[in-house]
């Protein structure tokens, strides 16, 4: 195979090299190429397909904006990533890759037929065709556009890499290590400040890696450029990151870099990550960002072979490849001519630069004469052809119909440089239209940031070293020259593709954008750029608009009649460019995805056989089979032996505030429906909480272990919620209160034992505390010692059995537990889980917030109207309880429910209806809130909010189902031991 | 009598780090999670035998005792010796709370040249010297969990966590920990 790389050019080691494939072909590259760079070497200039008509591309540029090469690119079937840009991803040995977009060839495309179709895909096809019929959308047209939709395929396998993340501070971060960037560094840095410098190419220097003709500081501009990086290298205040994307800019210089660390690597040390997260809070921002080349808009201008500028002279002067060997040029710019300068002066055949302006500078002429290169000055390339590699380009006199077709392998054009202002106005910037040079710069700045160089419209050398020099802080003086201006140049359509004509003159290359289709937007009623952006899809695939942005708004505004500033910029969002999910994950992943709190007696609850359910981040104990059990039998028999001997519960997860200080009484008064005030240290009480709107929040029994200090339990999953529902009450509407909130969640390991057993089981585990119900009575709450250990005891029950809960501090609790247990297997006890003790407790009629109420519950609609205080003149919720509607008959009330079939378990949401035969749509009552088969009751049970379910008592409602309908009784909500003799024991 | 019970500390046994940080799970220590307004402060400072900061940010230590800021009203007092915080604090004869969150809490030693680069795998403040000197300390975001962090010295941290996210607190340490040149 022929190489296409130049004797001497380049700056990458001949010796170094890697093997790669492309589609499957063997390929050689040498170490440092990128993608591009090594397929070019190879002679391949067909990299890819267009997403919409298929057509044959090639790489366009050198660098982030490109919008035609993007590959698949692997190291294995799961490391594996589609839609990697050739021109970034640097060739490592043995990587993989593959073309996109094409089937079953990149040469021979089927797909390709799109193209010969495209007067029907016009722009807005999409919306214009998939409308009618309606049904047709689901079953056909959304299947055959997601089919068609996206270049890439997404790897399916678990991504094997991990990924890390870094918070960093510093004084100042540059985004951009070219010259201007460098500088900027290298000021800051000598002011002492701490400075992170950030570029996305491997290597520091930006435009300075292609462009030869500039001399800093006496030295050639990337020689000098290395000399910075080496002397920002050895400064301890320095961090130079490059492969590193400054990706987006936040509020308050907030900043996310994407570090790819070791995609580039052949065989990357397992412990590094594949990329790192930065994010960065900066005191001063530095844009040294640069520009893009723009491309020039003109019938097939799409063909592979025809790049940017810029680019071929990337790739010659720094990569050492010839993009061609008889080349071309179209401009509308300067620097496209020494691009063609460059390539001459290494053999190449430059056949022509077609300048489209009459007069170019004198200098160029000059010159391109002395190495013998024809200009055509006021000429424009008006067509070119060859099918999968651009063969001729047809040029004209501007204004003339006299054609000539000139024969080139490879078409460079400049349509000048667009300054990257996307981080600047992700920052909330104000662009101005600078109208003499037809390009949007920084204007009005929202942090403290500033704009250096090209980014900023400083084209001149030795403006720029001065800007960036005095944006770092420090008063570095550096001296520098260019050959030619980088300033001027042409935006929107060019000769042969105005208005008049119906040419492919493409915008936006990847989404196959032309000219034309703007034209159309506009004539169909688009005047704003941001319709005109979504109906022609101009600037919104993956490249988002790099290259498209100003040409399809020049065109748009000529179109409209308008000026450019007046018709507008589409807004620029963050990221700058596509960040992999990883990076952004970084280490949640796994284990580390979210907490996975455990109690303290996990490791019993395990040894135990339970099995877990989550409740909130929480890991509870669901309930615990024995050998044979399935989860019904299990659930089946915990609730047959709480009742008959008794039942050992981890209830840890219990949310525990302690509420302490002379007003504590004072403030759960206000906080809660019941007065408190009146409760007896050493007792406890059931409270219930509403919000402002006379809703129930949450419940829990609050035990008063003295004067000033309370301990109040809330629902597991309500611990966090409530604490902060008091905090925010206690700081703004009751401030002059001395009480103050502990979180004691996670201080106790609450051990619940019920049943009539219980007494028996941990009385010889207490010390200095009579149990007797005399003296110990239901409600009550002691501080004592267990096992040697100060615990809180409490005399409470959610079974309707005589109750403990043995609170111990949470290091002692799996040892407690273990006590327990060993004495309550003795007895004839079971351990139990979240399931049981939902069943008992609803046996019992007792609610759990957030299942029975759905924040549309009032206590008196759950039948808990005694809980409110009627003496009480204030408490949360006291004025929303008297609204007419909270108390107008006909709510929805909590009942019980009682199928007439015992063995049928209700679905818990099912509807319930009075009239099953009522015409659709019936009149819904309300819903199940809760279900359970009783093994104790030998039947079904259910509680449901019904319309006026308490005047309903002895009434069957009907539940139906998809396959039936359940007839039920209402009935009241307590099913077992309804005197309530049990729990006093 | 019972036997009495054992103390089973979370983390036990677990151990991690990297060439440059060091993870250790912190010995029990007493804690309290101390409230009181300003007028409280030197009685409780006396009553407990350290001065009990009142600036942002900051601590203060005294034998076996310290004293981490966590809100213009709010102390985490840590004692790694013999206890007796809520004793003091009760003697201090001042309106104040005093709630003993000894078992709620538990620490994980972070040690080594690279510790802060592993704390801001997972924390946005800045652990510059400058910023967060010795003795600094802040209640903060490690992750996606509340922490409290002190710095005992240039190169080590105490991190304070509620008892159940000890687990994920610790693996992703280990996490960032690797992550550190």
């Amino acid at each position: 195979m022929t190489s296409h790389r130049i004797k001497g050019a380049g700056r990458l080691t001949p010796a170094r090299k890697a093997r790669f494939t492309f589609d499957g072909k063997i390929y050689t590259a040498l170490e440092g190429d990128t993608v591009a760079s090594a397929l070019l070497a190879n002679g391949v200039h067909l990299m890819g397909r267009s997403f919409k008509y298929h057509r044959p591309r090639g790489v366009l540029s050198a660098g982030a904006e490109e919008p035609n090469a993007l590959l698949d690119v692997a190291r294995d079937s799961a490391r594996r990533q589609p839609n990697v840009r050739a021109s970034v991803q640097e060739v490592f040995d043995g990587a993989i890759i593959q073309s996109q977009n094409r089937w079953p060839f990149l040469s021979f495309d089927i797909g390709g037929i799109n193209n010969l179709l495209s007067p029907f895909f016009a722009a807005g096809f999409y919306y214009k065709t998939f409308m009618w019929p309606r049904e047709a959308w689901a079953k056909l047209y959304e299947p055959i556009i997601r089919r068609a939709a996206g270049l890439g395929v997404a790897p399916k396998e678990e991504d094997p890499d991990h990924y890390a993340n870094r918070f960093a501070h510093c004084d100042v971060l540059v985004a951009g290590a070219g010259a201007a960037g460098l500088t900027a560094a290298l000021s800051a840095a000598e002011t002492g400040a701490q400075v992170i410098l950030a570029d996305e190419r491997a290597e520091v220097g930006g435009a300075l890696l292609f462009d030869t003709g500039t001399v800093i500081d006496g030295k050639p501009g990337y020689d000098w450029a290395q000399g910075v990086l080496a002397k920002l290298k050895a400064m301890p205040n320095v961090r130079v990151l490059t492969r590193t994307t400054v990706f987006g800019y936040y509020n308050h210089n907030f900043i996310g870099l994407a570090e790819r660390v070791t995609d580039h690597l052949p065989r990357p040390d397992k412990s590094l990550p594949r990329e790192r997260l930065w994010q960065v809070r900066a005191k001063k921002v530095v844009l040294a960002t640069g520009a893009i080349e723009r491309h020039m808009v003109f019938a097939n201008n799409d063909r592979p072979g025809i790049m940017l500028a810029s680019a071929a002279r990337m790739y010659l002067n720094h990569y050492g490849v010839a993009v061609g060997s008889k080349v071309g040029v179209y401009t509308a710019h300067d620097s496209a001519y020494e691009a063609a300068f460059d390539l001459k002066r290494a053999g190449i055949d430059v056949v022509s630069i077609v300048d489209c302006r009459a007069k170019p500078s004198e200098a160029l002429l000059a010159a391109a004469r002395n190495l013998g290169i024809e200009v055509l000055s006021g000429y424009s390339v008006v067509n070119t052809s060859g099918r999968l590699r651009i063969s001729s380009m047809t040029v004209a006199r501007n204004g003339s119909t006299n054609h000539r077709k000139i024969p080139v392998d490879a078409l460079l054009m400049s349509g000048g440089w667009t300054p990257s202002v996307h981080l600047f106005s992700q920052s909330r910037g104000k662009l101005k239209f600078d109208v003499e040079n037809q390009r949007f710069l920084p204007n009005v700045y929202a942090e403290n940031c500033v704009s250096v160089g090209a980014c900023n419209g400083t084209d001149d050398i030795g403006a720029l070293l001065a800007e960036a020099a005095s944006a770092g802080g420090c008063s570095l003086s550096l001296s520098g020259e260019s050959a030619y201006g980088w300033t001027g140049g042409m935006i929107g359509a060019a000769e042969g593709a105005g208005p008049d004509t119906a040419v492919k003159a493409f915008v936006d290359f990847q989404h196959d954008v032309t000219a034309k289709d703007i034209r159309l937007a506009v004539r169909e009623g688009m005047h704003s750029i941001e319709h005109i952006k979504r109906f022609t899809t101009n600037g919104m695939a993956s490249d988002q608009g790099k290259l498209s942005n100003m040409h399809g708004l020049a065109i748009a505004a000529e179109m409209l009649g308008k000026d450019i500033p007046q018709v507008g910029l589409t807004t620029f969002r963050a990221p700058y460019t596509p960040v992999t999910y990883g990076t952004l994950i970084a280490h949640s992943r796994g284990d580390l995805f979210d907490p996975a709190r455990k109690t303290p007696l996990h490791t019993e609850l395990v040894a135990a056989g339970a099995e877990f359910e989550d409740v909130g981040n929480w890991k509870r104990a669901w309930y615990f089979p024995r050998r044979g059990e399935d989860m019904h039998a299990a659930v089946n028999r915990e609730c047959r032996t709480a009742r008959e001997v008794a039942g050992i519960f981890d209830a840890s997860t219990l949310g525990k505030i302690e509420v302490v200080g002379p007003d504590a009484a004072k403030f759960l008064n206000l906080m809660y429906t019941n007065a408190w005030d009146n409760l007896k240290p050493g007792k406890c009480r059931y409270g219930i909480m509403t919000r402002e709107d006379g809703f129930i929040y949450d419940d829990g029994v609050v035990g008063r272990l003295a004067e000033d200090r309370f301990h109040v339990t809330t629902t597991t999953g309500g611990a966090p919620r409530v604490l902060h529902h008091m905090e925010d009450y206690l700081q703004t509407e009751f401030p002059d209160l001395k009480v103050w909130l502990t979180s004691t969640t996670e201080q106790w390991a609450v051990i619940a034992v019920q049943g009539p057993k219980a007494r028996e089981i941990i009385e010889p585990l207490v010390e200095g505390l009579d149990l007797s119900n005399e003296a110990f009575p239901h409600m009550s709450v002691a501080e004592c010692t267990v096992m040697g250990v100060p615990a809180r005891l409490f005399r409470v029950s959610f079974t309707g059995e005589i109750g403990f809960e043995v609170n111990v501090p949470a290091d002692y609790g799996a040892s407690v537990w273990k006590a327990i247990w060993e004495r309550g297997e003795a007895l004839g006890a079971c351990l139990y889980g979240t399931e049981t003790m939902h069943v008992l407790r609803a046996e019992k009629g007792y609610i759990i917030v957030g299942q029975d109420t759905d924040g549309t519950v009032t206590p008196d609609d759950a039948g808990y109207g005694w809980a409110v205080s009627k003496k009480k003149t204030d408490f949360v919720g006291i004025r929303g309880l008297k609204r007419p509607d909270l108390i107008r008959s006909g709510r929805k009330q909590l009942v019980g429910l009682l199928t007439q079939d015992l063995t049928e378990v209700l679905e818990e949401g099912g509807q319930i209806v009075a009239d099953p035969n009522e015409p659709k749509p019936m009149t819904m009552l309300g819903h199940v809130t809760s279900a359970y088969w009783s093994e104790n009751l030998g039947r079904s049970i259910a509680i449901a909010l019904v319309a006026d379910g308490r005047a309903r008592m002895g009434q069957t409602v009907y539940i139906p189902m998809k396959d039936k309908t359940i007839a039920a009784t209402v009935t009241d909500m307590v099913f077992f031991d309804k005197e309530g003799g049990r729990i006093h024991g | 009598m019972a036997d009495l019970a054992i103390r089973n500390r979370p983390l036990a046994g677990v151990h991690g780090g990297s060439a440059t940080v060091r993870l250790t799970p912190a010995d029990a220590a007493h804690r309290i999670s101390l409230r009181a307004g300003q007028d409280a402060v030197p009685a409780l400072s006396s009553a407990l035998g350290l001065s009990l900061p009142t600036n942002p940010k900051t601590s203060s230590s005294s034998g076996s005792r310290m004293a981490l800021w966590l809100g213009p009203d709010e102390w985490l007092v840590i004692d790694e010796g013999e206890g007796g915080l809520m004793q003091a604090a009760a003697s201090s004869g001042t309106v104040h709370s005093a709630t003993d969150v000894s078992h709620r809490n538990t620490a994980i030693l972070i040690e080594g040249p690279g510790t802060s680069a592993a704390l801001n795998g997972g924390c946005p403040l800045d652990f510059s010297l400058k910023a967060f000197p010795v003795g600094a300390c802040a209640r903060t975001l490690f992750g996606k969990i509340e922490v409290v962090i002190l710095r005992t010295s240039e190169e080590s941290f105490r991190l304070e966590c509620w008892r159940s996210f000890s687990e994920y607190a610790f693996g992703l340490l280990r996490d960032t920990a690797l992550d550190v040149d």
